[in-house]
């Protein structure tokens, strides 16, 4: 049986299934919620190194009905997605024991996992709109789950500007129907390769790809659409700032632009318009990188900083995959566009893996001392060395000092930046590697080393269920930078090939 | 008095099972002709809606209980996966494996019935619930919004 179609059913089920059995069982939305993403984050694992397949929904092939697509990036972003998702439900257990409605919040997070797991594995182009919104609309509810005041107003901003990108979003996917006649992504591209050799011939598909970047761009949370961004992710409980920081912002923003951009655009042909928006994308990324980071400096606030970071990190990512594709669409050699790709592609598990980490360690700290102001914290490493641990762990391998994972990633895509031929933006990402490495010294000499002050005197280590997903992380972190050769070829390397093959992605989908 | 007023309330007793009846033959026959389970799931809806607007939200809640709308709300949304999980027994999700009758009759079209019943249920009462909660918000004023903010 293809179990392509599992990653949305079994989180969509158990959304459905934890209300109706909570009016019962008061612990159906813990159980249920552990049980599902278990099983998924089990299936994403397993389903490494197994060859790309495709799943017909209603037994209608490709062009007429909606195909379901697993390759290796949508294999990349489903382990990245459901790992994390188990691993945040964990820390959950515990932590959401200060909130009521919980039913409604496992709920609403099963949901969430079903869109992003759906707008992964979705090879339609509406079809993706309709789960990115059903992931999108679970978080905006997620983020104003606390009800207080700046939490409502915080998941207010955060869907009035999400709804502005879903419209730009599905403006463009009709200006694409429109232009192609189909919503079938292999198919479109087909059409658009062959009718009008790339985005060239027709402006409307340009438009169409400027949509889409701003679109996508606002999920992303790239620079000049960032503003939601600094509200929402502190605002939430702490395991959906990880989820959001962690994952959604990749799954909704950056994984759709690349497939977009990559399969149906088909940035992997030399042409004029692909440099423009391959243009685009890396102007983004720096304004990201700089902007992010030197926000992220003056934050006195745990969790902001961490949200303003994120901003940062996600643009290393993004000005990865731009360059990547910068390089092909000036007629660049195939291997350095490769290398490129994949330092973006690394950077984004690695950033899903510490900006959780160090979500969920923020969630720990406050737990524990019931704030998250920098100013009132310190010395937490006597007096929480787990979370301490974990928190500088996390803090290294982000700032990028070796032998941590976040190193090698941004050393991969600096190096292809400078080989590309752009040694200023090399420059400017080398300075704010700099600036990140800064802020997080700031964190670890104000609340982990220095005397026990403040509300840190009273802190106590948070509970197992809290620790254990939180060391899990933290031995990922140091796994991805040390052991890339064990597990690089069989994840990263096929995410990276299936995003270049672009006709692959055809002949895969339409036979 | 709660409610509007008796004019409002006798015409609401004589339209409500009109359109309910309505709703419900948009919903079973909206495989053969237009409409479906959720255009069928609104119209249904809007019957209590109705009802809460002429009588007051306790009338509806007599007929329809909040427990209960909350109960259809999943399982019609539970019924609509389990329909697409039998697909599965055919080898794909949403497969309509069942019997596609004969053409044009009521009982036809294999899952798309049993599918505009499942999305009948999940619209209708989640629709219902949205309308209750914001009858729920109601009751304080903008005005001491406003003057608790300043105060």
């Amino acid at each position: 049986m293809n179990p392509v179609p599992l990653y949305v059913a079994i989180p969509l089920g158990a959304a459905f299934l934890i209300p109706l059995l909570g009016m019962w069982w008061k612990k159906s939305g813990e159980t249920l919620a552990v049980l599902s993403t278990l099983v998924l984050a089990t299936m994403a694992i397993l389903a490494v190194g197994t060859p790309a397949m495709v799943h017909h929904m209603g037994g209608w092939t490709a062009p007429l009905g909606i195909a379901l697509v697993s390759d290796g990036l949508t294999v990349l972003l489903l382990i990245a997605i459901n790992v994390i998702a188990f691993l945040c439900i964990v820390f959950s257990l515990k932590y959401m024991t200060a909130y009521t409605g919980l039913t409604k919040y496992y709920s609403l997070f099963m949901l969430m996992v079903a869109g992003m797991n759906g707008v992964v594995v979705s090879g339609d182009l509406f079809n993706l709109f309709v789960f990115l919104e059903l992931a999108s609309l679970a978080s905006y509810a997620l983020v104003a789950f606390g009800v207080e005041a700046d939490e409502l107003e915080a998941g207010f901003k955060y869907m009035i500007l999400g709804s502005v990108a879903s419209v730009m979003i599905l403006f463009a996917v009709g200006t694409v129907y429109a232009v192609t006649g189909t919503l079938n992504m292999a198919d479109a591209a087909r059409e658009i390769s062959t009718k009008f050799s790339g985005a060239e011939t027709n402006p409307a598909l340009l438009l169409a790809a400027a949509f889409f970047l701003m679109g996508f761009g606002l999920k992303a949370a790239l620079v000049p659409f960032h503003a939601w961004l600094p509200d929402a992710h502190p605002s939430a409980p702490a395991p959906i700032s990880a989820m959001l920081s962690g994952v959604v912002i990749k799954s909704l923003g950056v994984y759709a632009m690349c497939r977009v951009m990559f399969h149906v655009f088909g940035f992997a042909s030399t042409s004029p318009s692909s440099a423009i928006i391959a243009n685009a994308m890396i102007a983004l990324s720096v304004l990201s990188i700089v902007v992010g980071g030197l926000m992220a400096i003056g934050q006195w606030d745990f969790k902001r900083l961490l949200a303003y970071s994120s901003i940062g990190q996600i643009g290393y990512v993004t000005l990865g995959i731009g360059v990547g594709a910068h390089v092909l669409a000036t007629g660049g050699t195939r291997s350095l566009a490769a290398l490129a790709i994949l330092g973006g592609l690394f950077h984004l598990i690695n950033h899903a893996a510490f900006k959780s980490l160090l979500f969920l360690s923020s969630g720990a700290i406050q737990y524990a001392t019931g704030t998250r102001d920098m100013k009132m914290l310190s010395g937490l490493r006597k007096r929480m060395p787990i979370t301490a641990a974990t928190t500088n762990i996390a803090a290294l391998s982000i700032s990028g000092v070796p032998p941590f994972s976040g190193f090698w990633s941004k050393l991969i895509i600096i190096v292809a930046t400078i080989r590309a031929g752009h040694p200023a933006i090399a420059a400017i990402a080398i300075a704010m590697a700099f600036v990140t490495l800064a802020y997080y010294v700031k964190v670890q000499r104000e609340m982990i080393f220095g005397p026990v002050r403040g509300r840190a005197e009273s802190a106590r280590e948070v509970p197992a269920a809290m620790y254990v997903p939180l060391i899990i992380l933290a031995i990922v972190c140091v796994g991805f930078g040390l052991l890339y050769p064990v597990w690089g070829s069989r994840i990263l390397e096929p995410a990276r090939d299936a995003l270049l093959n672009g006709a692959e992605y055809v002949k895969l989908v339409l036979g | 008095m709660k409610g509007m007023t008796l004019i409002v309330k006798t015409i609401t007793d004589f339209v409500v099972a009109f359109i309910v009846v309505f709703g419900a033959y948009i919903v079973l026959y909206g495989h053969l002709t237009p409409g479906g389970g959720f255009a069928g799931g609104v119209i249904i809806a809007c019957a209590f809606i109705l009802l809460m607007l002429a009588h007051g939200s306790d009338a509806a809640f007599a007929i329809l209980p909040a427990k209960v709308a909350h109960i259809l709300d999943s399982a019609g949304a539970l019924a609509f996966l389990i329909i697409g999980w039998i697909g599965m027994t055919g080898g794909f999700f949403f497969l309509n494996v069942f019997g596609r009758g004969e053409m044009f009759r009521l009982l036809s079209s294999g899952m798309i019935l049993p599918l505009n019943i499942a999305i009948a249920f999940k619209v209708g009462s989640s629709l219902f619930l949205v309308f209750a909660a914001l009858a729920m918000f109601r009751r304080r004023s903008f005005r001491a919004m406003i003057e608790e903010e300043l105060s």
